[in-house]
């Protein structure tokens, strides 16, 4: 029999039921409750916002009644903007939106530039698409548990989290040159083709991160402070998260196993064998288990790809998409005169429209582009996840603590930038 | 997603159901729209979340200048279990820009809707909270629209305008 201290006996005779009664009826049964509601503005600059977020928090006491997001302070105007470059030059400014997923956005609207004009993707392309995804799905999520955990006061996970997340950086570095925005996916395929010593220093990262996960996992996983901050916390049903549209690891860690990389897979996804990580309770203890389980998938995925990566060109050879090589530029005039017609007008598109979903880090990222048959989208619309999500935030705070609604807000990995495009 | 001929059978039933719902079905690249009349999109969608469709992916609107009627909202539906997408879409004019809202059967198209109002001016009756969501609230004009001009916006710093740099009026 372990020995009890006198501060845990102490600890555990303190009863919080008081605090926890819920109040009188709120439609006004004992008459004015609600004037004892508290409104609190949270944000639009508050560090635990994740961005700026702005909250109208209604308050009893400590308990949240009621919330309303509202959002708007980064909106630039990106789709705007897209209507005015041609093609090709849409896809840097479409990176910027949620910008840790910069390689899902350039996928979603490459994708559906590629379904209007009809072109191939070469299986080399789509392997090394597939590769940067996976990295890119796990520095979101690395930079998602490190400030998550610091929501939560644990400031050394941040540390770790970011020094994992730079090496990723660091092979973004290589590939393409830029650490963030890469610009690194084109229509038809990538920029170029990877350099050499990448896959060893990708596969070195793949034998890393799978351990630095488990320390993760140790660090977290049991630790009192974590699992009493999340597990029973602030849970929403699947059939509530349908409703709201939700989708991604909050869906997951409810039960639902949807992941559209398995159910309706795109990018040479159903070459790989991979697990969908799902949750049981749907609460935030289950959200955290999931994306930290992603981490293990999406290394598996990477090995595969790199293991099984053919040969061949890595971007499409139709000249009227794709640039022609540099070397042609000097010996073929007609190689010329595609480079000149793709860098000046850009390509035309055929008319039509297209909405291009995949599975993004939080979610079901879909691009809506419309062609008009010139050289410049006439719309292009992200469905970015974060934006759909957020309106659960308001049914899962419903009626719980408000530091409960800092570690919810954590849990749900808002991107603001993606929010308001 | 249901084929060239599954749409053309879908809209068939459809019309059976609820006439003059469905004005047209597009089949491009291997996905499959209805062009459904605005006053029956609750209808549409509710028919279609019996036959299964039962998550609204996404809503958005688009802009069709110069074509009339101009603007369009697209909802884009989702068959979880047979994993089957449909886009149900319907036009409206500018001059009266009013559509059903569909927030009350699908609660995921309230920031949708809203989004839509603020973009091109499209007003969805019945929606419980129908404000701008992104632009601020005192701003004029629906910016996704695509006679809007592009620039020219003056920059709301208190010192621009004491500078007189700001943009004329």
């Amino acid at each position: 029999m372990p020995e009890v201290s006198e501060y845990r006996r102490q600890e555990e005779s303190i009863s919080l039921s008081p605090l926890e009664r819920r109040p009188p009826d709120l439609d006004g049964e004992e008459g004015g409750s609600r004037a004892e509601l508290l409104t609190l503005n949270m944000g639009p600059h508050h560090p635990a916002t994740h961005g700026v977020l702005r909250l109208l928090v209604e308050l009893e006491g400590e308990v949240v009644r009621d919330l309303r997001p509202i959002i708007g302070y980064v909106h630039t105007g990106i789709e705007k903007t897209a209507e005015d470059k041609s093609y090709w030059k849409v896809i840097p400014v479409v990176e910027r939106m949620d910008y840790l997923s910069y390689y899902f956005n350039a996928l979603a609207y490459c994708g559906a530039v590629e379904t209007l004009i009809g072109v191939e993707v070469p299986k080399r392309a789509q392997y090394l698409r597939v590769i940067h995804l996976e990295l890119n799905r796990i520095a979101s999520h690395l930079v998602w548990l490190g400030t998550s955990a610091l929501d939560l006061g644990a400031i050394s996970m941040f540390w770790y989290c970011f020094r994992e997340r730079e090496q990723i950086m660091d092979l973004f570095e290589m590939s393409s040159g830029q650490r963030m925005h890469t610009r690194y996916f084109q229509v038809g395929g990538v920029a170029e083709d990877i350099p050499a010593g990448f896959a060893e220093k990708v596969r070195a990262f793949c034998r890393v991160m799978p351990e630095r996960a488990d320390q993760y996992g140790a660090i977290l996983n049991r630790n009192e402070i974590v699992v009493k901050r999340l597990r029973d916390v602030c849970p929403l049903s699947e059939a509530k998260l349908l409703e709201l549209g939700v989708t991604g690891p909050l869906l997951r860690a409810a039960g639902n196993p949807w992941d559209l990389r398995k159910a309706a897979p795109y990018c040479s996804y159903d070459d790989f064998q991979f697990r969908v990580p799902v949750g049981s309770a749907g609460d935030n203890y289950d959200r955290y288990a999931v994306r930290l389980a992603e981490i293990y998938e999406s290394v598996k995925i990477i090995e595969q790809a790199l293991e099984g990566l053919p040969e061949g060109p890595h971007i499409t050879e139709d000249r009227k998409v794709a640039l022609p090589p540099r070397h042609e530029l000097a010996t073929s005039m007609e190689a010329l005169i595609h480079h000149f017609k793709l860098v000046t007008e850009g390509f035309r598109v055929p008319p039509g429209e297209v909405y291009y979903p995949i599975e993004g880090p939080r979610g079901e990222l879909g691009c809506f582009v419309r062609s008009d048959g010139s050289s410049k989208p006439a719309r292009v619309h992200m469905r970015d996840p974060s934006f759909v999500n957020l309106q659960a935030f308001r049914w899962m705070v419903k009626d719980n603590y408000i530091a409960d609604l800092i570690a919810t807000l954590a849990m749900l990995d808002p991107i603001l930038g993606g929010i308001d495009r | 997603m249901p084929d060239a001929t599954g749409l053309e059978l879908m809209a068939r039933e459809l019309r059976e159901v609820e006439p003059d719902s469905v004005l047209d079905t597009i089949f491009f690249r291997d996905r499959a729209t209805l062009l459904i009349s605005p006053g029956s999109v609750r209808a549409v969608l509710a028919w279609l979340r019996e036959r299964g469709y039962r998550f609204l992916a996404s809503v958005h609107g688009a802009d069709y200048y110069p074509d009339e009627p101009r603007l369009g909202v697209l909802y884009e539906l989702l068959d979880m279990e047979r994993v089957d997408r449909l886009t149900v879409k319907l036009r409206v004019h500018t001059e009266e820009p009013r559509v059903e809202s569909v927030t009350p059967d699908w609660p995921t198209a309230d920031f949708q809707e809203r989004e839509i109002y603020d973009m091109f001016g499209v007003r969805f009756e019945g929606h419980p909270d129908l404000r701008r969501i992104l632009m601020p609230e005192d701003y004029e004009g629906h910016p996704q629209r695509r006679d809007f001009p592009v620039g020219g916006e003056p920059v709301l710093f208190t010192v621009n305008q004491a500078l007189g740099t700001h943009y004329p009026d």
